[in-house]
């Protein structure tokens, strides 16, 4: 149709840019912190994002999936992504070395409505790879501190050798701007110094009040499901609660369909949404 | 909008002076029963009275299997090498087959632009003709039975002439090409117009009613109507290939046999297939085949209208036609009206 002849080529949004890994940061068995940069110097500084989206990956010969940003943008240069060994593009990946060429396409998604948690209490609650999205907003607000009111981490690991970012986050226990509570379901060895118990029981160890504070929580379904209760037992706004969702993602950009849930896109109206949508959408949660 | 009127007798004609505005593709007989849209050369090979195509006209702008990119391990992911600018016209194409064009130009647009569908867009004209529903059509139900834009040109049929509407400069310059094939419109033309306007109203047979169906669908969620259908559905995607507006698609890196170059393509993706929902770790969201087919619905019917304002089927027919189960479209959504007893 001849209507839609425009002088002007759209940029390709499928379009990996070319990037090479600077760093591969090995964390907890099969999990590894991937330092990238695009090749190009102005994208590599220019690149920005929001915490809680992310990028399209390729290595180059298997396939392409989604991985969210694991650093923060007040840090520019590289980004940093946290992947778990589990299938046919991740086991490629894992098996690149520094100063391989992979492919990046990016941001993508909404990413925490930072705007709104300004001014706000930060309370964020990891399990398991659910630190990965939730570091990019730590960070984000450890950096502009004073954008934000109380922040506190719970961050649960099944034991100390599965808990990612350790020494980081450790380090952080000790910070007067940030309550830290890290917390193991075990400990064998006995040398651990913070919480042992599922992560709920860190309730018990802050104060938290629902009338100015934001949540976000990210890990297992499972893990989910017990913060809900604790939150929503303290009353906590529906839509005051956040987090992020993983479907199966075959573009990034609202095109192929996959990453529906009820009647929207993961990719584009998502992956984080609030408890309040979850109620709203079928097949959310 | 400028409309004439093209004598019977002078289409053979007309089609091959279009011939000079690109690759003549038209709905042409592939078989005893099937028809598909082709290359053709002239009148002869068209199917004028056709009701429709296998497969829709998303064929030519979303392919089955298409290749995205070349990539090599040097130098990563580059874009193949652009076909040559080729135009095409396409005759013959029903108003809801452009009502799906429309839809899919939706989805393909927006913030991301998806660039391949778009540059194969702008290669081809459209030429509508317009069409008498058979037992299967329900356009007139989903508003996709008349189009005011979306063709260069459209010709309907008024006896022994057709009535030509002319929606494009491009449109324009096919009729001033053969200007002499052309006649102004009189008053008997208009008049037989509106008299097969009725006609064809009165010939529906199938219909189904959208106004609040969102609501429904809303309602009827958990309705046991969707494990009748779910039963019934044998996952074989064919209701979306034959869909001109499903466009669901997945995407793969092909290596070549050198293991150090190779094509990312995207394939043609149906969600009634098993693990389209599946997410690495080995969950499957929509596991049961009901929860699938009722997707399938849902998205059309309800989540498109949330997210583009207008539900995305445009009643052609097709999934029923040609769904191995007999699974019909408008069976299902009577049923969860209600309006059928089960
Ligand atoms: C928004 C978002 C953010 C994410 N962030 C992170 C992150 O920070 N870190 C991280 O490690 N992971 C993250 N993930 C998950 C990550 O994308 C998947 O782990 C990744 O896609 C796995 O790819 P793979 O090729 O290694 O796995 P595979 O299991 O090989 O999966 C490849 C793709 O094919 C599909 N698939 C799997 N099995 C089959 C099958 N049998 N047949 C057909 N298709 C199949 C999967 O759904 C997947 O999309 C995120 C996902 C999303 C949606
Ligand atoms: S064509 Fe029929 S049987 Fe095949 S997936 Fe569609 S509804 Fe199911
Ligand atoms: S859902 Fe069925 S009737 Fe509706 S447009 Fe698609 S194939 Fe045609
Ligand atoms: S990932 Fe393709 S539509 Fe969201």
């Amino acid at each position: 149709m001849s209507n839609h002849c425009s002088g002007v080529r759209p940029e390709n949004p499928y379009l990996p840019h070319p990037a090479r890994i600077i760093r591969t940061l090995p964390q907890i068995p099969d999990h590894q912190l991937f330092q990238i940069r695009f090749e190009k110097e102005q994208m590599a500084e220019s690149f920005t994002y929001r915490p809680g989206q992310f990028v399209m990956l390729s290595v180059i010969g298997t396939g392409e999936a989604p991985f969210s940003i694991s650093s923060s943008p007040t840090r520019p240069g590289n980004i940093e992504l946290c992947v778990r060994r589990i299938g046919h593009v991740t086991d490629a990946l894992f098996r690149l070395r520094p100063n391989a060429l992979v492919g990046v396409r990016g941001p993508y998604g909404n990413g925490f409505p930072i705007e709104k948690l300004e001014g706000n209490n930060l309370l964020l609650v990891a399990g398991g790879l659910g630190m990965a999205p939730l570091r990019s907003l730590l960070w984000y607000a450890l950096d502009n501190r004073s954008k934000f009111n109380n922040v506190t981490l719970m961050y649960g690991a099944k034991n100390p050798d599965d808990m990612l970012f350790k020494y980081e986050l450790l380090n952080l226990i000790d910070r007067a701007d940030v309550k830290c509570l890290l917390t193991v379901d075990t400990d064998e060895s006995g040398i651990w110094k913070a919480h042992v118990g599922v992560v709920t029981t860190l309730f018990g160890h802050a104060e938290i009040d629902p009338s100015n504070t934001y949540a976000a929580i990210c890990g297992p379904e499972i893990m989910f499901k017990f913060v809900l209760n604790e939150l929503l037992k303290r009353n906590f706004p529906k839509d005051r609660i956040l987090m992020s969702l993983e479907r199966n993602m075959q573009c990034g950009v609202g095109k192929c369909g996959h990453c529906m849930v009820g009647y929207k896109y993961t990719c584009l109206d998502g992956p984080i949404f609030t408890y309040w949508d979850a109620i709203n959408l079928p097949e959310m949660i | 909008m400028r409309i004439v009127i093209l004598p019977k007798e002078n289409l053979a004609e007309f089609i091959g002076h279009l011939r000079s505005f690109g690759e003549l593709h038209a709905p042409t007989k592939r078989g005893e029963k099937s028809l598909v849209f082709a290359p053709v050369s002239d009148l002869s090979e068209i199917e004028l009275n056709y009701t429709r195509t296998i497969l829709p006209l998303k064929k030519y702008f979303f392919k089955a299997t298409d290749v995205m990119f070349n990539f090599c391990a040097e130098k990563g992911y580059e874009l193949p090498v652009e076909e040559a600018d080729k135009k095409y016209v396409i005759f013959g194409v029903h108003p809801c087959e452009i009502h799906g064009l429309k839809i899919l130009d939706l989805v393909f647009g927006g913030k991301y632009v998806d660039t391949y569908y778009f540059a194969r867009r702008s290669k081809v004209a459209i030429i509508g003709l317009d069409c008498i529903p058979d037992d299967l059509c329900f356009c007139r139900s989903t508003g996709t039975d008349f189009v005011d834009t979306g063709f260069d040109l459209f010709l309907s049929d008024i006896g022994d002439s057709y009535l030509v509407r002319v929606g494009t400069s491009l449109g324009d310059d096919m009729v001033r090409a053969a200007d002499s094939l052309f006649r102004q419109v009189k008053k008997e033309d208009r008049e037989a117009y509106k008299r097969n306007s009725v006609q064809r109203r009165d010939s529906f047979q199938a219909e189904i009613q959208l106004q609040d169906l969102p609501g429904i669908m809303d309602l009827e969620y958990e309705s046991h109507v969707w494990e009748e259908v779910g039963e019934k559905c044998l996952s074989c995607g064919i209701c979306s290939m034959v869909c001109p507006t499903c466009y669901c698609y997945s995407v793969f890196d092909e290596l070549s046999l050198d293991g150090n170059t190779g094509q990312r393509k995207r394939i043609w993706d149906s969600c009634l297939f098993k693990d389209y929902a599946l997410v690495a770790g080995g969950h499957n969201f929509r596991a049961q085949r009901s929860s699938r087919v009722k997707n399938r619905y849902f998205h059309k019917q309800r989540g498109f209208v949330s997210q583009y304002g207008r539900p995305s089927c445009v009643g052609c027919g097709r999934c029923k036609a040609y769904c191995p189960a007999g699974i019909d479209i408008v069976e299902v959504i009577s049923k969860l009206r209600s309006e059928i007893r089960v």
